[in-house]
């Protein structure tokens, strides 16, 4: 049987974002968490992605600030950030879009990018106008814990959540220095390298989400190679947030927004008939359905 | 102006991975395991004698170091200027200084049991060098390279080949260095568990750019002492090319301390500063955060990152590192530029004054000595960094002028 997971008050109180994921979770649920790319294929399309998504059941979504040196990123979307950047997209584009976004739907936002676009725009000054725009949090892939306390504290000052980011190659001793001075949720990278649709998922996942768990009291989301509706089912029975990207990415190239919103409703499908039982699961140490 | 551009302060200053404010670890989560690990095996080595005599004694027998320091004197006639000593890096092994700094990390790969290397290389010669390195040890050897820079540096691209390294083209972005090191960084972040990336500069997360020059800086420990043997005293000054600037900080570290010494660092002015189309990042950049360190960086009013240009494929790059920049805002090094037509100029008149063949590369710094050799001999002795020889660039330089394809 379902057991929903339980709240921690802990990381309840104030984060819009923990919020949201944590609602959708009492429902026995995963939270689902699409990355759109700012300006691909161009600003409305992007706008419309965005307002698809939170029509198609997101919980969080993530707007993607394209930088010319994604290098956390795989080919479908450093193709999307070119295209973006090659038709003028800006940070100012790109929070003007969110102004928008906001004004028609509540849906938390992340703006997803790299640390260059911001701290030449003025960290404060980003962080202060991203929240005046809609934002509720900000993941910077290359700030990893610890690497500037300066700028990371510069997140938490303007009222943002700081997304940080959890890799396989994560120590256990490290995973509470990272979750610390992080807020929101925290970002699981489901295997080492950049983002991208992957057929295949880490058979140890579930045991390295219990890892995380024992440790840390945010929700923890997967992302980095969710590609199909079986997958996004996978992660959700063991996870308390399903992060999607590149894939997204791939059908609003051949479809547009409408197919983004299509594949996302799709994902949330069969998210939702996938039972949430964690504890079993890390007993058992299953992970992958068939196909 | 935007006040957050500033770097940050006071904390930075203890900060074992910066030189002042700059440098830093501004990486994806999934590396910083492996920058630890690294880090930790570097210290070990560093208190291992074994290490160093091994490392010293591959510098002697296989790189053929001591290079030597050689008085130019047509050099001297022509600039004005004397005495001028050219430190002979293009006298080692695969003809360039990069190849101390691979067999230093080949070594420390192999102490942390990692059997695949992966390198990006913009002019070829720092891919040479890591495949040398990889033949020597048996190592898997993968080299990122721009496609554009395949075409330039096409004999570097079959040396590696035939020493069995994989050269990858890299076809995304500006199609140059800079992108050749975005594709080896999402490759270690993929592969980081059996992988080794071996920089080729003073750039990247710490602990890269104290390491790289720490294995180059035998380059100024060498000419120091062979400067005193010739002529009794230090230099006035010492000049080096710098793209990344690792030639130009292992030549500089051992004279950082010696303050009559002037230490200036030749960047690449392309097609001039004021055309936008160039690599001096430290003469024209803002500080800014690319390749995981925060360090003076070519990029536009968004930053995004310029891209750079610069006839040597070797310096066509937007970032450098950070003890250069450090070094710049402390005002203990002075960084000009020379532009493609200067150094083209240069890279013809060392061959014809001295019998030497220089690389496109430090050709620039040969060029800042013709002209400016003069404003420098009252300080003392000329020191400057001959960094690589300039075969790789012959059939490059050929096509440019005119000669058709002869390679």
């Amino acid at each position: 049987m379902t057991v929903p997971i339980q709240p921690d008050p802990a990381a309840t109180p104030s984060s819009p974002i923990s919020r949201a994921i944590r609602a959708r979770n009492d429902r026995g649920q995963a939270a689902l968490i699409p990355y759109v790319c700012a300006g691909y294929p161009d600003r409305n399309a992007s706008l419309d992605l965005l307002l698809a998504a939170a029509d198609a059941g997101a919980d969080v979504l993530e707007l993607g600030i394209p930088f010319s040196d994604p290098l956390a990123d795989g080919p479908t979307i450093q193709r999307a950030t070119f295209h973006a950047l090659e038709g003028g997209m800006t940070v100012a584009g790109a929070l003007d879009i969110l102004r928008e976004f906001r004004s028609r739907r509540d849906t938390p936002v992340v703006l997803f990018t790299y640390l260059n676009p911001v701290h030449h725009y003025g960290m404060d000054r980003f962080v202060k106008e991203a929240a005046e725009a809609g934002a509720q949090g900000l993941l910077l892939t290359d700030l990893p814990a610890g690497a500037d306390a300066t700028l990371e504290g510069a997140a938490a000052r303007g009222g943002l959540d700081l997304i940080r980011l959890l890799a396989p190659t994560t120590s256990p001793e490290r995973i509470p220095r990272v979750a610390e001075g992080g807020g929101g949720f925290l970002y699981y990278i489901s295997r080492t390298g950049v983002t991208g649709a992957r057929t295949e998922l880490r058979e140890a996942l579930a045991r390295e989400i219990e890892v995380i768990r024992a440790r840390v009291s945010l929700p923890v989301a997967v992302g980095f190679g969710i590609s199909s509706p079986d997958q996004a089912a996978a992660v959700a029975a063991v996870a308390d947030g399903v992060v999607v990207g590149s894939a997204l990415v791939d059908a609003m190239t051949e479809g547009g927004a409408e197919a983004g919103g299509r594949f996302l409703a799709e994902l949330r499908r069969a998210m939702d008939a996938v039972p949430r039982n964690l504890d079993a699961v890390a007993a058992s140490g299953v992970t992958t359905p068939e196909g | 102006m935007n006040p957050d551009v500033a770097v940050p302060e006071a904390p930075a200053l203890q900060d074992p991975t910066r030189f002042g404010a700059f440098g830093g670890r501004y990486v994806p989560e999934t590396l910083i395991a492996a920058l630890d690990e690294l880090e930790a095996a570097y210290a070990e080595a560093g208190q291992d004698p074994a290490f160093h005599a091994e490392f010293e004694s591959l510098l002697r027998d296989f790189v053929g170091r001591p290079c030597p320091l050689y008085r130019a004197r047509r050099l001297e006639s022509a600039a004005g200027a004397g005495p001028i000593y050219l430190k002979r890096e293009d006298l080692n092994h695969t003809g360039a200084h990069k190849i101390n700094n691979t067999i230093g990390q080949a070594l420390l790969a192999l102490r942390m049991g990692k059997r695949r290397i992966i390198a990006e290389t913009g002019a070829g010669q720092h891919g040479v060098a890591t495949a040398t390195a990889c033949a020597l040890f048996d190592l898997e050897c993968v080299v990122y390279m721009g496609a554009e820079d395949v075409e330039r540096q096409a004999l570097n691209v079959f040396r590696m080949e035939l020493m069995g390294a994989e050269v990858r083209p890299v076809t995304s972005g500006t199609r140059t260095l800079k992108d050749a090191t975005n594709e080896a960084i999402r490759d270690w972040v993929t592969n980081v568990e059996d992988t080794h990336y071996i920089i080729g500069s003073v750039v990247g997360p710490a602990p890269f750019p104290r390491m790289v020059r720490d294995f180059q800086s035998v380059i100024g420990r060498e000419a120091r002492a062979q400067m005193l043997e010739a002529e009794g005293r230090l230099p006035g000054s010492v000049v080096a090319c710098v793209g990344g600037g690792s030639n130009a900080m292992g030549i500089f570290h051992p004279f950082v301390g010696d303050e009559g010494v002037r230490l200036i660092g030749v960047e690449a002015a392309g097609e001039g500063v004021e055309t936008g189309r160039h690599s001096a990042s430290l003469s024209a950049g803002k500080p800014g955060i690319l390749h995981g360190a925060l360090s003076y960086l070519l990029q536009d009013d968004d930053g995004q990152v310029a891209p750079a240009h610069s006839v040597s494929a070797g310096l066509d790059y937007p970032g450098v590192g950070p003890e250069h920049s450090h070094l710049r805002d402390a005002g203990r090094a002075e960084y000009v530029s020379v532009g493609d037509e200067a150094a083209l100029g240069a890279f013809h008149r060392l061959s014809e004054l001295e019998g030497i063949i220089p690389a496109l590369e430090t050709s620039h710094a040969i060029a800042y000595l013709l002209e400016h050799g003069a404003e420098l001999a009252p300080d003392g002795p000329i020191l400057l960094c001959l960094s690589g020889r300039g075969d790789k660039d012959v059939a490059h330089v050929a096509r440019i002028e005119g000669r058709g394809s002869i390679l």
